[in-house]
């Protein structure tokens, strides 16, 4: 049969449940098509929300990530199989996801993302999805992308609890009017010695997906100023408003950030 | 008889498709104009005009034929 809307018999089979939404229809769908998404890590956050947006059918999915897939990644990290251990993450990722949808392009960056290399790498992304795991690129991400204006689907799991938000840059606040520095090091443990429930960055990630998806095609409520707090113990959501903050270093009236900054230095705390 | 400004011949497609076919193709005309539809499939002679009603958009005709065709003619919103 003919093409519809530029859509092949196989896109509007593989799409049909969302074309057939009055929210998303065709012309949402060719939204995501054309839409191109940075996924800052490939662990346990990014996996659940790269299956999905490749399974939606966004059009291009970058992943960047230097690690290499170890045994103990795949308690959670879903995008991961046990052959693949010893493989560099973007590549084991890349294979699941093509495995999901060939639609798609998927561009791999085997490298960790620095104030060198990151206005470079998102500026050909409309979003970033954060589901890093530290807070230097934590901090870089969000800085990166208010400078170059690109929406931040926040993201973190600690224990059993998680939290999502999104940061549009001039329109709700950034991460740092959240936390405008780290914390001192040390007084945080990592995920890596605190533990963590392994399907809880499931439920985190498939929060930034939806937000993502949502912001894509233009629809619903989003979570701009608003922080998602979700407690697995508990099975319960909380929202907490989150204001612009006046005073923020980086989106406030009198920012004292100006440009990117070396940021394993800044959470060192030296 | 209304001005057809688009038709389509979708004999041989199933449910959900027929209407995710008449959908994708509903959004290519503007608001007022009429798509034509002609199926095979006989849920779908209830399934389209239904979901079309759902969108808001105004079902006009649904015609048997011939022994195995139906036409249904619907009004963009």
């Amino acid at each position: 049969m003919a093409e519809d809307l530029g859509f092949n018999d196989e896109q509007i089979r593989r799409y049909a449940r969302h074309i057939i939404l009055p929210e998303i229809g065709g012309k949402g769908q060719k939204k995501l098509q054309k839409a191109k998404v940075l996924l800052v890590g490939a662990g346990g956050l990014g996996s659940p929300v790269a299956f999905y947006l490749a399974a939606a059918g966004i059009g291009t999915i970058g992943i960047i990530d230097m690690d290499k897939v170890d045994v103990s990644n795949l308690q959670r990290q879903i995008l991961h199989s046990h052959k693949n251990i010893g493989k560099l993450k973007v590549e084991s990722a890349k294979e699941t996801l093509k495995g999901i949808n060939p639609d798609i392009k998927v561009n791999t960056y085997a490298e960790q993302l620095t104030s060198k290399n990151v206005k470079k790498i998102i500026k050909d992304y409309d979003i970033v999805v954060d589901g890093c795991d530290n807070f230097a690129t934590r901090y870089l991400v969000n800085d990166a992308c208010y400078f170059d204006k690109k929406p931040n689907v926040y993201g973190s799991v600690f224990r059993f609890e998680g939290r999502a938000t999104i940061f549009v840059p001039d329109k709700g606040p950034c991460y740092r009017c959240l936390h405008p520095f780290p914390p001192p090091p040390g007084e945080v443990p990592s995920c890596q010695e605190a533990g963590v429930l392994g399907v809880l960055p499931g439920v985190i990630g498939l929060i930034q997906a939806t937000e993502t998806i949502k912001y894509i095609v233009g629809i619903g409520k989003s979570l701009v100023g608003r922080l998602i707090l979700y407690d697995a113990l508990d099975l319960s959501f909380k929202e907490v408003k989150l204001n612009k903050d006046p005073n923020c270093p980086l989106c406030g009236k009198n920012p004292k950030i100006k440009d990117l900054i070396n940021y394993e230095h800044f959470c060192s705390g030296i | 008889m209304a001005k057809i400004s688009k038709s389509i011949n979708i004999k041989g497609e199933v449910c959900p498709f027929t209407f995710v076919r008449s959908k994708l193709a509903i959004e290519k005309i503007k608001s007022g104009e009429v798509l034509g539809i002609i199926l095979n499939h006989e849920p779908a002679v209830e399934n389209i005009p239904r979901s079309m009603d759902n969108e808001g958009h105004e079902v006009l005709e649904v015609k048997k034929i011939n022994n195995s065709d139906w036409k249904i003619l619907i009004k963009k919103r």
